[in-house]
């Protein structure tokens, strides 16, 4: 007698059997009758055209029975709407029964109902279980609420629902208090603006004491839900904590780890002097250990969490090295995450234990395993200096083995070592070159050429091993060819009088008989510098080598803050931020770590509030890259990876101008140079702006006779703003502002290295703006900039760039490039840096063009609250360039007459009405070009107000 | 919330589809066919699958992928511990969690999926509640409900439900009330080639079987807590008793259930009770290679360790293994290289060993890596750990309880590399 007897079939064909059946008068038969319909729904077969017959069946009184209808009603109501109106009469009725099971029972159904005309039958049942004496009907009903909002928002809103729901947040019973939670936090997630879930100290003290007492689903959901909270000061955030911990020891894992993330992101707000910090860190490792003996789905969620608690503090689990040794019976998932880790606890006290594991990982049979566990080996020679000679003889080890895809990975991280620890190693390259012949992956082959071009005085037979890869060059992947094309330009650097075929013979290769352009590029650079200027090929292509990073795959500090925010989330496990996969990407709310903030400073608001407010005006101008990208090309972008030598090249040439000018010329020489990339975008701006810089000065000397006296001082520099915050750069951050200073303008730039990585190469370029801004000098950043380090330079900048009016007409995009990437961002640049200092206007002409500009080009302003007198604004002015040109006194009233020109001899005149005790003034402005007078007037403002 | 759940065999076959919302296609699983084709085992399908619009979540049990599908951030530990509390359910009702069982039950499986989550929201999750809301199937009951057309769908609320114990129904009531306590601790380690422990660790639980009349409160406490220091509860125990006094005190469930499971890690010394010695080696095609293991106890407190079964993977290359015993029965399968040696107990007078040689494919050359050993042992009355239960009392019920506590020891994950 088992359920199966239901999927077997008769020939007369089951639908008529069944319908007979559902219309019997025995009840047994009946429900037999559903049971079959269900089984047959369970497997995907299509029952829906029982429905009448099935819903038949619902008046009883029968419960088994009734659940089944209801099971079946939820499938299939969706296909025969106007059918489903049928039951409703039943659904009203079980609402209003005795039993709160069937009330429930009768709500829950009706909610996964998804057809509209039912929904509206269901908000007056659903208001009253809402309010229900029976605790089980109550939390049935917040759940439903959050189906009814799925299915119709606005009629939840409308109803008033979400208040009810919010009131449930303070009812006596802890199971409707998480459900009720779990119920906002799901509408909140479709609705991010929405401020559903308000908490404060009162509600959280509620959640907290909910915590205790209810299911662990419903923890879970209280859990997450306080993770959103921010706490007002350091002892909140302590308290919270102290309620928070016992969760640590619960059997459930994702309550565990939840409680894991209230911690995390709580602990940031907790001063690492206090005792109770120690306390908690040192609380947090055990549960997080026994995550890793759970079923291995478990483990590998825990392994990617552990994995951003490592990188974030790396204090908790620096002791429990041991737990992450992989067991040869793991899941392969499990094994690459405890490796990775492995790799980030690895410190000089438990170095010698991870090597021996590593060296034992690498005999194993998967072969995806043996490579990262090689190239595992590699990332601690270089982050424990102590352990690289150790590392080292464990790759030989290995290479001994033969195993061939062994030996290729150990190669390419020997390369790393080689480039971390120079001219300490070289000592292996012999057993290195043994085993040349058995690498064919191109990662390999590029690794060994690398080596044996770097180290090319020291291998007698260099010339001979690249020459045995240049035979079959053109079969070569792009990575191995760029990197044979350098090996032998150092080679023969190093050895010119034996090599000079060899490289005659690889340019040749690369140039001509190529089509890839990267190659081509760097062939014809090699071969212009070769033949110009040995001497310079030698400084650029034998150039010291900037330092690789420690580690190479850490996740950005930024990133990684926001990620401790979604520990135990989907975003956890795929190390990206919510709002780059979340389907639609529906305002997914940005979230970040709280400050840390003392509660007997918390009364002062802490600085980090209004240097983060202007930045937040900047993103609005900024356009999409796409447009930008049009624009800039004129910017060398060069070749994403272009292997380390032609990284290094930037030390005082500025790769910008050796790619740029140089290729251009060399073009025009080559006919069959076309296609390449700096054929595009035309070099207009680029050669100006060199040009620009002597001329612009020299201008701005002249002028520096003509101004007056006040003009000394210089104009109203606004502090530096955030230009381009770190997030969106890779790291680098920029913050800046414009002066103007005896007649030059310049851009004050401010750049924070914010990476883990070093930063060189930097280069800037401005698309063409409303005055022709452009860069009178490249950017000149003397030394590589490490990790936190941070750099002040200033731009010199000129006006003879090309022009094109910009909307807003101040806006400045500009494009800064590195040895990591290009990034983009606009900003907006006070006009006044723009006033010329000759524009002090002959009162006659004053008067005659204020007469002559027509009366539709004045406008005019309201500038408030500024308490100055007619003669400090006055001068205030002149030292930004605005000339007073008259004054009179018309009815106790200060009337200043003024003109300003701009560098593209635009000129401006304004009346300025200044009332003895009255704050505010009234300014007139005209100008031919009426477009500029907002900005003008917005230049007032701020030299008049700081 | 989770959206659906997909029962899936090993052939790749849907055999049942549940929704909890709106129906989401089945065709949602060919992204986990494509997974499944990609890893080389079962056990390799990575847990978290992104497709376009759903998420995969999926757990391995009993041969049958249970993938659920989610389609907003949830947290993928919810479910994946939703999902294999849904396998401990099945297990319950019916004994074993299989795929003809679960077809041969799938009403009584769907009412209860029904009830375990609304909306996608977990609903009942307590076995004791469950089976108050849905009756496990026995085969008396399908008869008395034939003849009086009763069903096997309570039509109580579950009393537990909404108690500040939502553990325990009231009303329980035994002829013979009596309080079972197995502690029962599992050692996963690694040792190495040397013989040398590499990492050892010790995963205990405390499972109990509780038959007691009324609403009876327990205390439990150790001879020595101290070694506790890293425990999960059942949501009974009171934690800030166990934080004061270092003791146990909790009503109890009514049944059968986990009451802590704990965790002795590394730091502590974790005694290891075999070893074995170990002597393989493979010669090139042409020659036999030897292969040879002893199993002998170390540090047992006197215990005798039983149970034992030694399993490894040999390498790819091997053909066949001629071994012989000196105790129990050894298996080899040519095809997935697997050998397997049942020991049973170990006597400290007469080491089992099996010994023997070890022939490669024609052609095969030696192979790279080494066989690690699995082992499986148990020791009976003995916690390795030395954790020991001073006493158990009961307060708020006047009858005297039969009470008793088992110790038991078992290997975990226990490799020896070679």
């Amino acid at each position: 007698m088992t359920d199966s007897k239901y999927f077997t079939t008769t020939k007369k064909g089951e639908i008529f059997e069944l319908k007979a059946e559902l219309n019997s008068d025995k009840k047994e038969k009946k429900k037999e009758a559903v049971k079959k319909v269900i089984a047959s729904m369970t497997v995907g077969k299509d029952v829906s055209a029982l429905f009448p017959d099935v819903v038949n069946c619902m008046q009883t009184d029968n419960l088994e029975l009734k659940k089944l209808v209801y099971l079946y009603l939820m499938n299939y109501a969706k296909s025969q709407p106007d059918m489903a109106i049928m039951a409703v009469n039943t659904f009203v009725k079980d609402c209003e029964d005795p039993n709160p099971l069937i009330r429930a029972l009768a709500v829950r159904t009706m909610g996964c109902i998804r057809v509209d005309k039912i929904t509206e039958y269901l908000c007056e049942p659903l208001r009253k279980c809402l309010k229900d004496e029976d605790p089980y009907v109550r939390k049935t009903a917040a759940v439903c609420v959050a189906k009814l909002h799925d299915i119709n928002a606005q009629l939840v809103e409308d109803q008033g629902f979400l208040d009810t729901l919010k009131d449930l947040i303070s009812d006596s019973n802890p199971m409707v208090v998480a459900n009720a939670v779990a119920a906002l936090s799901e509408i909140a997630e479709s609705h991010p603006s929405s401020n559903l879930l308000d908490l404060n100290p009162q509600s959280i003290n509620k959640l907290l004491t909910a915590l205790n007492e209810c299911t662990e689903w419903g923890q879970i959901f209280i859990l997450d839900c306080l993770a959103n909270y921010t706490p007002k000061d350091d002892r909140e955030a302590q308290s919270i904590c102290e309620r928070v911990t016992p969760r640590l020891s619960h059997a459930n894992s994702a309550v565990v780890l939840s409680a894991v993330k209230v911690l995390m992101k709580f602990m940031e707000m907790l001063s690492k002097d206090l005792d109770y910090y120690g306390t908690l860190l040192k609380k947090l490792a055990p549960p997080l250990v026994t995550l890793l003996s759970a079923e291995p789905e478990l483990q590998y969620v825990a392994l990617r969490n552990i994995n951003l608690i490592v990188q974030k503090r790396p204090e908790i689990l620096k002791h429990e090295m041991k737990v992450f040794f992989v067991k040869y019976n793991d899941p392969i998932y499990v094994k690459l995450e405890k490796l990775d880790i492995m790799i980030r606890l690895a410190s000089q006290a438990n170095i010698a234990q991870v090597l021996a594991e590593l060296k034992e990982y690498a005999t194993e049979v998967d072969v995806d395993f043996v490579r990262k566990a090689v190239r595992a080996i590699g990332r601690c020679a270089i982050k424990v200096e102590q352990s690289a000679e150790r590392c080292v003889s464990t790759l030989l080890d290995l290479i001994q083995t033969k195993v061939n895809y062994v030996v290729q990975e150990a190669i390419v991280v020997i390369k790393d070592i080689f480039r971390k620890y120079p001219n300490k190693y070289e000592s292996v390259i012999a057993t290195l070159c043994e085993n040349l012949d058995s690498l064919d992956e191109p990662e390999a082959r590029a690794a060994m050429i690398w080596i044996v071009g770097e180290y090319a005085e020291r291998i007698d037979n260099a010339d001979e091993l690249l020459e045995s890869f240049l035979e079959g060059f053109h079969d070569e992947s792009t990575q191995v060819q760029l990197q044979l094309l350098t090996a032998i330009v150092k080679l023969f650097l190093k050895k010119p009088t034996e090599t000079q075929e060899l490289v005659q013979q690889v340019l040749s290769l690369a140039t001509q008989d190529s089509d890839n352009p990267d190659l081509r590029d760097r062939g014809y650079i090699y071969w212009r510098l070769l033949s110009t200027d040995p001497v310079a090929a030698k400084e650029v292509v034998l150039a010291e080598k900037p330092l690789i990073s420690e580690e190479t795959d850490l996740i950005e500090p930024t990133l990684l803050d926001e990620l401790i925010c979604y520990i135990g989330t989907l975003a956890s496990v795929y190390h990206k931020p919510p709002s780059a996969f979340v389907e639609g990407g529906r305002g997914v709310v940005h979230k970040s770590l709280p400050p840390r903030t003392a509660s007997n400073e918390s009364v002062e608001s802490p600085e980090t509030a209004p240097a983060g407010a202007p930045s937040n005006e900047q993103p609005d101008v900024i356009p999409t890259q796409g447009d930008l990208l049009g624009d800039l090309l004129n910017l060398d972008l060069g070749p994403p990876v272009s292997g380390p030598p032609l990284a290094t090249s930037s030390v005082q040439m500025g790769a910008v101008d050796l790619l740029g000018g140089g290729l251009d010329s060399l073009m025009g020489d080559e006919p069959e140079g076309i296609g390449g990339p700096n054929f595009v975008a035309p070099p207009a701006a680029a050669v100006p702006a060199n040009l620009g810089a002597p001329m612009g000065s020299g201008l701005s000397d002249l002028f520096d006779l003509t101004s007056g006296v006040g003009t000394l001082s210089g104009s109203y520099v606004a502090p530096k703003a955030v230009w381009l915050p770190a997030m969106k750069a890779k790291g680098l951050e920029i913050s800046g502002t414009f002066t103007r200073q005896v007649g030059s303008i310049s851009m004050d730039l401010q750049l924070t290295n914010k990476a883990l990585q070093v930063m060189t190469d930097f280069a800037i370029q401005f698309n063409r703006n409303s005055f022709g801004l452009a860069p009178a000098a490249p950017l000149q950043v003397h030394a590589p900039l490490s990790p936190n380090q941070s750099v002040e330079i200033s731009l010199p900048l000129n006006t003879v760039g090309s022009v094109m009016k910009m909307e807003p007409l101040n806006n400045l995009q500009v494009a800064v490039k590195n040895n990591i990437d290009v990034f983009y961002f606009s900003t907006l640049y006070p006009l006044h840096i723009l006033f010329v200092e000759d524009g002090k206007m002959d009162r006659q002409m004053f008067l005659a063009t204020w007469k002559d500009i027509p009366n539709e080009n004045e406008a005019q302003f309201q500038i408030r609250d500024c308490p100055l007198n007619a003669e400090a604004v006055s001068s205030r002015l002149q030292s930004s360039n605005i000339f007073t040109v008259a004054k009179r006194n018309v009815e106790g009233q200060d009337m200043l007459y003024q003109s300003l020109k701009l560098t593209n001899g635009i000129w401006v005149l304004a009346e300025l009405r200044i009332q003895p005790g009255n704050p505010n003034f009234t300014l007139s402005l005209k100008c031919r070009a009426p477009e500029v007078s907002q900005h003008v007037y917005q230049a007032y403002e701020t030299i008049l107000k700081n | 919330m989770i959206h659906s759940l997909f029962l899936i065999n090993s052939s790749g076959d849907i055999f049942l589809e549940k929704h909890w919302k709106s129906v989401v296609s089945r065709s949602v699983c060919d992204y986990f066919f494509e997974a499944q084709e990609r890893a080389t085992e079962a056990e390799n399908v990575p847990p978290v699958i992104p497709t376009p619009h759903h998420y995969l979540l999926s757990v391995y049990r009993h041969k049958i992928f249970f993938v659920a599908v989610i389609q907003t951030e949830v947290p993928p530990l919810f479910v994946i511990e939703f999902l294999h509390r849904v396998v401990d359910t099945f297990q319950d009702y019916f004994g074993v969690c299989s795929e003809p069982v679960i077809k041969d039950n799938v009403v009584v499986v769907y009412e209860v999926l029904e009830e375990m989550l609304d909306n996608g929201f977990p609903l009942a999750t307590e076995s004791n509640i469950l089976k108050e809301l849905i009756k496990p199937p026995t085969i008396l009951r399908t008869v008395v409900n034939t003849i009086t057309g009763s069903t096997n769908v309570g039509d109580q609320l579950p009393t537990g439900q909404l108690s500040v114990v939502p553990w325990r129904r009231t009303g329980v009531k035994y002829t013979n009330n009596e309080a079972y306590f197995d502690v029962v601790e599992e050692i996963d380690a690694i040792i190495d080639k040397s013989g040398s422990t590499i990492t050892a660790e010790i995963q205990g639980v405390i499972d109990a079987c509780v038959k007691l009349t009324g609403m009876p409160d327990l205390t439990l406490s150790f001879m020595n807590p101290r070694l506790l220091d890293d425990v999960s509860f059942h949501p009974c125990v009171r934690f800030k008793r166990w934080e004061s006094e270092r003791i146990l005190s909790f009503i109890p469930p009514d049944g059968n259930f986990r009451l802590l499971s704990y965790h002795v890690s590394a730091q502590n010394l974790v005694a290891i009770p075999v070893y074995v010695k170990h002597n393989i080696s493979f010669r090139d095609s042409t020659s036999l290679g030897r292969f040879e293991i002893t199993v002998g106890p170390k540090q047992t407190m006197g215990k005798t360790i039983e149970g034992v079964i030694v399993t490894s993977q040999m390498p790819k290359g091997v053909l066949n293994m001629s071994l012989s015993p000196s105790q129990g029965t050894h298996t080899f399968d040519p095809v997935t290289k697997m050998l397997s040696w049942d020991v049973g107990k170990i006597n400290p007078q007469k080491l089992p060993s099996l010994k023997g040689t070890v022939s490669l494919q024609a052609g095969a050359s030696r192979p790279d890596e080494n066989p690690t050993i699995n082992l499986q042992f148990k020791i009976q009355q003995l916690a390795i750990s030395g954790l020991k239960v001073n006493r158990l009392d009961m307060y708020g019920e006047k009858y005297k309880p039969f009470k008793g506590i088992k110790y038991m020891t078992k290997a975990g994950k226990f490799q020896v590399r070679t």
